[in-house]
């Protein structure tokens, strides 16, 4: 499962702080981290209260990039934000995100297409959040439709179900954990699978337990991508151990160190 | 018809043995292995840019144990090593020697790490390919004579072995500070196999300086399971399993001839005909099967076998 890690966001104080100064070190830093952590890819976000985000993202990216190998996820509400990080991006980038909304797919379907990224597609659209396994299926579709329409390889889309709050939306849980499992039935080559893994625990206590268990239960149902804090070594060491058990990789007694060697 | 390709991601990697003045060594030919993208001989679906290759394994004491049809090749230089391997050089285009240390076994000769230093010394000087170079088994003598044997080929870039995973932290410290490659073994199981590999690579030792050695057993002695091992090996480092994703050596000469079937006399055994054809088969045999599991280095020792091998290689290479 590949492993983005979350934690270059501007709505952390930190990093929110780090943007604000120009402070290369901590963002860096943060980078670093979460690659040796085992993070696959690094999600870039300026935060919802910068005033010129299209400035904070190209110096994230050249910050970033300045140090560490790692493919970025740009992540922005904007589309011109998410450009400005994908005329500069060294290695195959991945736009966060689309919806199935007309106007957001028709502006970002031939934008992945255009520098070759990846695209992750909400599964929601105007209509706010899905209710239930088959509205999200209906935004599934609609978002396959148009990517197969523009000729966007479905090899490198990201169908996101919107993983809830447990605390607010107890029901969504199976509804997300289906979904995950049906998506992939939706067309040939199979669309790939996404959670933003953190809101599941928004506003929990024993955040990590509950973040811990929510992956396991979806990489069991065939996740393909998670968006989460891959410095919680019991919640990577959790994710690793499914794919084991799933046998995605070959057991050795060292096996999460061979995991975080990749 | 579209023909159904597999998209590999992964990648062997390449290893080279040997250096050459430039780089330090003396050496006057290098050998790669490695680097192969897909399955073996595949080439629709990826490229192997390096051969396999054969060694030719010589020993450093006169064998007890090989049958007539393996020493007659042989007869005049198997008391000395360093002819041996001169011979190997240049009657049969070996273009890799591969020296094992039997004489330093406790049990067979009990040879000095000095003793085992000079020939290595000796056998550098009359030869120009590149060397690999085996202990005997024994793992507290090879942690002696391997550490010297290291020190006197410094900056050779040798293929030194073998390193398990109870045993791998003299040679590997010894490698890493004297330029060569080394051979991880697990006993025919993958599991050990990645296990070994990232015990020597936590030692800092480079992933593209391992070979790895699966262990295999010869035709009618257990191959089917050699193979399936290798073959998984092979699946997992091409999907990007970084820590399998070693060129493989399969000792097929220490196997093959181990087999009563390959060493039996006629005498013996009327019924299974003539005794130096089905022993040099038997070597041959062994080869093929375990290059089509995607062996990178073939450790052989009969000259016929040797060359019918390296005829059926470049036979699987023109396929390109």
């Amino acid at each position: 499962m590949l492993i983005i890690g979350e934690l270059i966001n501007g709505m952390f104080k930190d990093i929110g702080k780090a943007i604000n100064d120009r402070d290369k070190k901590v963002i860096q830093k943060i980078a670093q981290d979460q690659v040796a952590s085992g993070a696959g890819m690094l999600d870039v976000n300026t935060g919802p209260y910068e005033k010129n985000p299209k400035d904070a993202m190209k110096w994230l990216v050249d910050t970033i990039q300045e140090v560490c190998e790692a493919p970025l996820v740009l992540d922005s509400t904007k589309a011109d934000v998410i450009e400005e990080g994908l005329k500069i991006a060294r290695k195959k980038a991945m736009i966060n995100s689309t919806n199935s909304d007309d106007s957001r797919l028709d502006l970002l379907v031939p934008m992945a297409k255009k520098y070759k990224a990846s695209l992750i597609g909400l599964t929601m659209g105007k209509t706010g959040i899905p209710r239930d396994k088959d509205e999200r299926m209906e935004h599934a579709a609609k978002i396959v439709t148009k990517c197969q329409e523009a000729g966007f390889d479905l090899n490198e889309l990201y169908l996101d179900p919107i993983v809830l709050p447990i605390n607010v939306a107890q029901a969504q849980g199976t509804e997300v954990l289906e979904s995950i499992k049906e998506f992939k039935l939706l067309c040939e080559p199979q669309p790939k699978t996404v959670v933003g893994l953190s809101n599941a625990s928004q506003g929990t206590k024993n955040r990590p337990l509950i973040n811990r268990i929510y992956l396991v239960m979806a990489i069991a149902n065939g996740l393909s991508a998670a968006i989460l804090d891959p410095l919680d070594k019991g919640l990577v060491d959790a994710a690793i151990t499914a794919e084991l058990i799933l046998n995605k990789n070959i057991y050795c007694d060292s096996f999460l160190e061979a995991y975080r060697k990749k | 018809m579209e023909m159904l390709k597999e998209n590999w991601t992964g990648k062997i990697n390449e290893v080279t043995i040997g250096a050459t003045k430039e780089e330090g060594g003396t050496r006057s030919s290098k050998v790669t292995v490695g680097g192969e993208n897909t399955l073996p001989y595949l080439f629709k679906e990826g490229a192997m840019p390096n051969s396999p290759v054969i060694a030719m394994e010589i020993l450093d004491t006169e064998p007890t144990d090989w049958p007539e049809t393996l020493k007659k090749p042989f007869a005049d230089v198997l008391k000395d090593p360093v002819k041996w391997a001169v011979k190997c050089q240049d009657a049969c285009n070996a273009s890799i020697i591969c020296v094992k240390l039997q004489g330093t076994h406790p049990d067979f000769g009990n040879k000095s790490a000095s003793e085992a230093g000079k020939l290595v010394e000796n056998i550098l000087k009359a030869v120009k390919v590149p060397l690999i170079i085996l202990g005997s088994g024994d793992d507290d003598k090879d942690n002696v004579v391997l550490a010297k044997v290291s020190q006197v080929a410094k900056d050779e870039r040798c293929l030194l072995g073998d390193v398990t995973e109870k045993n791998y932290k003299t040679l590997t410290a010894s490698c890493l500070a004297d330029g060569h490659n080394i051979i991880s073994e697990s006993p025919i199981d993958v599991n050990i196999a990645k296990q070994a590999n990232i015990l020597i690579n936590e030692m800092g030792f480079p992933l593209d300086r391992i070979v790895m050695n699966p262990t295999i057993g010869a035709l009618g002695y257990g191959i089917e399971y050699a193979y399936s091992v290798m073959e998984r090996a092979r699946n997992a480092a091409l999907i990007g399993d970084k820590m399998l994703s070693m060129p493989f050596i399969c000792f097929v000469g220490q196997e093959a001839w181990r087999a009563k079937e390959a060493k039996s006399t006629s005498a013996e055994h009327p019924e299974w005909g003539e005794e130096y054809s089905r022993g040099v088969s038997w070597e041959i045999e062994t080869a093929v099967s375990v290059l089509m599991a995607g062996a990178d280095i073939l450790v052989m020792r009969h000259p016929k076998a040797v060359e019918e091998t390296r005829k059926y290689i470049d036979k699987l290479m023109q396929k390109k």
